[in-house]
């Protein structure tokens, strides 16, 4: 008996009880579409994380204060009380003593309210040096970053990123105009080209820059340093950089033999993969859920399979009485349950990939949907319409011609 | 009604046209000593207990008996459905006492038609779709299918409702579907377990009448099992069951002929639904 006959049979057997065949397909359709939509949504926010890492460039470093811990990179930040701090003469010591490296600056923050007029306009200060924008390859879209003759005699100048150029200062120009932080005047100097949102949908150009010995000195009114962006003189030297700065550290920091490092260096491998297992820990989780609705999908797949035997026995020993052999009916509630399997899966792919579309319009979550997601569901419903099939079919092969005949 | 049967519509000119009596011909079914006891528990049921039984190519034998007296059963083991418990049975000259269950399934495919009182046939199915169904086990191409089975539909007189579900016909033309799937696959034998037992009068004989003219126009050997003596006289050769055992077995002088009796019935609308 040809396969595609047994295929036509199973169709039209399911076409009769249409509602049901749904019902019992939701769990797959559920199952696989949840798996679609998660991984798509992983896969775009790791895609992002990537892109977003190699446009920060390869030769990036971040030095921070604090031993390495849970969390990335912002690991010691603001906790200086536990540990030695990182200190601008160490910074200042990295830049001119090792080789490898390229370029420093520090960074400090500090949450603080602008007012421009009447605009008020609350964000997150940051203290940098003269050299942010080469490090993190961000340029300035009108006016200029400001020098380290600002940085040296702690002026009171600022370079605002563009969010907060257009609220403040809507419709003018920003360069040159004063601007109130923290009640102090700071004059604008730079406007910072538009950068977007980051991976986790924070707005990237809601930031203002100025030197860091201001902020230090007028917002923070300490000298502490939490973090670093340190650039290496090229993409192969990061390795080398970043043994050589904790070398550096370690000497100045007097850490003797076996002593823990009191600082952190990492480079954009390392920021990647935390990003990555974050991710796919994410995955793990939500395909662990995805994983149980198969299953209870499955469950119900063998549920309905085993009534459609009993309901079916007579059809069987018809079957039966007239040659076909066990196998040619096992066969026929195997591809019925494949098929009931598949069908939901390919529903579910359908469904998946409509809302892995959807999600980025919707939400604004960057969304990749995989071709090895589609591929493993279509796989792995054809394994549960199989695994979860076997045994009704096995038990509709099983039965006796001639009670399956008598049976009402 | 009539217009029923035409000579010659039937496939692979197989017209093995076999005198009814002729000694020489070769036996189709050769039973020896069957028992067959089913054990249920402690219980023993002893439903048959030594049948012996030779019936030739081309032989039309009605079997009778009481009921419980072992006819079913006997059929059961003659369509390979079920196998003795003792004894021996060849069917077509070849030893099927002892076949595998997927032996006996080949067999029936290839050399048996079954037709059975409760009609048997797939719900929610095409006519034309249940005459195809033993070829669809067979493995024959699609095409020929629909062929063989419209060509059977049209030979026991059902041209034109090829599409009709079992629920749109008459439980005669239901019964007529049966013996088109049944005689599809160009069986050796056919056998009927009591399958005039849902109709009414004329519709039984105009069942016989396809079965009479199968048996004498194509030397199909036919056994049926009935209760009904008016159904067994139709047959040459009448085997009587009692408790498990053959009490008699005797020739039918002169079988009466359905399509006489048909032909002087009063005319029924051609529309019997
Ligand atoms: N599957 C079975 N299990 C137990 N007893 C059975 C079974 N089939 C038939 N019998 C018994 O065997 C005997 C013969 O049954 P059967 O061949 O069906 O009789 P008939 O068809 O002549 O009425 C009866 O006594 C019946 O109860
Ligand atoms: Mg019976």
């Amino acid at each position: 008996m040809n396969v595609l006959a047994i295929i036509r049979i199973a169709f039209r057997a399911l076409a009769r009880n249409k509602s049901r065949a749904a019902l019992t397909m939701l769990g797959i359709i559920i199952g696989v579409s949840a798996v679609i939509i998660m991984v798509s949504i992983g896969q775009g926010a790791s895609a992002t994380v990537q892109s977003q890492i190699a446009s920060m460039g390869t030769n990036l470093l971040f030095v921070s204060a604090g031993a390495q811990n849970f969390g990335g990179v912002r690991g010691g930040a603001g906790d200086s009380s536990t540990s030695s701090p990182l200190t601008v003469e160490d910074l200042e010591a990295i830049r001119r003593e090792v080789p490898s490296v390229a370029m420093v600056s520090p960074v400090v923050s500090s949450r603080a309210q602008l007012v421009a007029g009447n605009q008020n306009w609350s964000t997150q200060v940051q203290g940098v040096s003269e050299q942010f924008t080469d490090i993190r390859k961000w340029a300035v879209a009108s006016g200029s970053f400001f020098t380290d003759s600002d940085v040296r005699t702690a002026a009171r100048v600022v370079v605002i990123g563009q969010t907060i150029a257009d609220n403040m200062f809507p419709g003018q120009d920003a360069v040159g105009q004063t601007l109130r932080v923290s009640n102090m005047p700071f004059r604008v100097v730079g406007v910072m080209a538009r950068k977007g949102q980051d991976p986790q949908g924070r707005d990237q150009d809601d930031a203002a820059f100025a030197p860091y010995t201001s902020v230090q000195k007028k917002l923070l009114g300490n000298t502490r340093v939490q973090v670093a962006y340190v650039s290496a003189v090229s993409a192969e030297a990061t390795y080398t950089a970043q043994t050589q700065i904790a070398e550096l550290l370690r000497q100045r920091h007097k850490l003797g033999q076996g002593a823990a490092d009191d600082f952190t260096v990492r480079n954009m491998s390392d920021v990647a993969e935390a990003a990555n297992e974050t991710n796919s820990t994410m995955t793990v989780l939500l395909g662990c859920i995805a994983g149980v609705s198969l299953l209870v999908g499955g469950i119900g797949i063998m549920n309905i399979m085993l009534v459609s035997v009993t309901e079916r026995t007579r059809e069987i020993g018809i079957r039966m009485a007239i040659g076909a052999r066990s196998s040619a009916v096992r066969t026929q509630f195997l591809i019925e349950s494949i098929v009931l399997s598949l069908t939901g899966g390919a529903t579910g792919i359908v469904l998946g990939v409509v809302a892995s579309v959807t999600v980025p319009l919707l939400l604004g979550w960057p969304t990749l949907v995989s071709t090895a997601s589609i591929v493993g569901s279509v796989l792995f419903s054809a394994a549960v319409g199989i695994f979860f099939g076997y045994y009704p079919a096995r038990k509709a092969a099983g039965l006796d011609p001639i009670d399956a005949l008598r049976y009402e | 009604m009539q217009t029923a049967f035409e000579v010659g519509v039937f496939d692979n000119g197989a017209h093995r046209v076999v005198l009814t009596h002729d000694p020489e011909a070769p036996e189709v079914i050769r039973l020896e000593g069957i028992h067959k006891t089913y054990s249920m528990g402690d219980v023993e049921v002893h439903a048959l207990r030594g049948v012996t039984l030779n019936i030739k190519e081309g032989e039309f034998v009605a079997i009778m008996g009481t009921s419980g007296s072992g006819k079913s059963t006997t059929m059961n083991i003659i369509g390979c459905l079920d196998s003795p418990t003792r004894g021996s049975y060849a069917l077509d000259g070849e030893d099927v006492s002892t076949l595998s269950k997927d032996e006996r399934a080949d067999i029936r495919l290839r050399k048996l038609g079954f037709v059975f009182q409760g009609f048997n046939l797939l719900s929610r199915t095409s006519a034309l779709e249940n005459v195809e169904l033993p070829m669809l086990y067979a493995g024959i191409e699609p095409a020929e299918r629909h062929r063989r089975a419209t060509e059977a539909l049209h030979a026991v007189g059902l041209a034109g409702r090829e599409q009709n579900h079992p629920n749109q016909l008459s439980g005669g033309q239901q019964q007529r579907v049966a013996i088109a799937r049944a005689l599809v696959n160009d069986p050796k034998l056919i056998l009927a377990d009591e399958p005039t037992g849902a109709l009414d009068s004329r519709t039984s004989v105009e069942v016989m009448d396809i079965f009479q003219r199968l048996n004498r126009e194509r030397g199909i050997t036919l056994v049926l099992v009935t209760h009904e003596p008016d159904i067994a006289a139709y047959a040459d050769r009448v085997v009587v069951f009692r408790d498990g055992r053959i009490q008699k077995d005797y020739r039918v002088n002169a079988p009466r002929d359905a399509a006489e009796e048909l032909k002087n019935l009063p005319a029924v609308d051609e529309d019997e639904e």
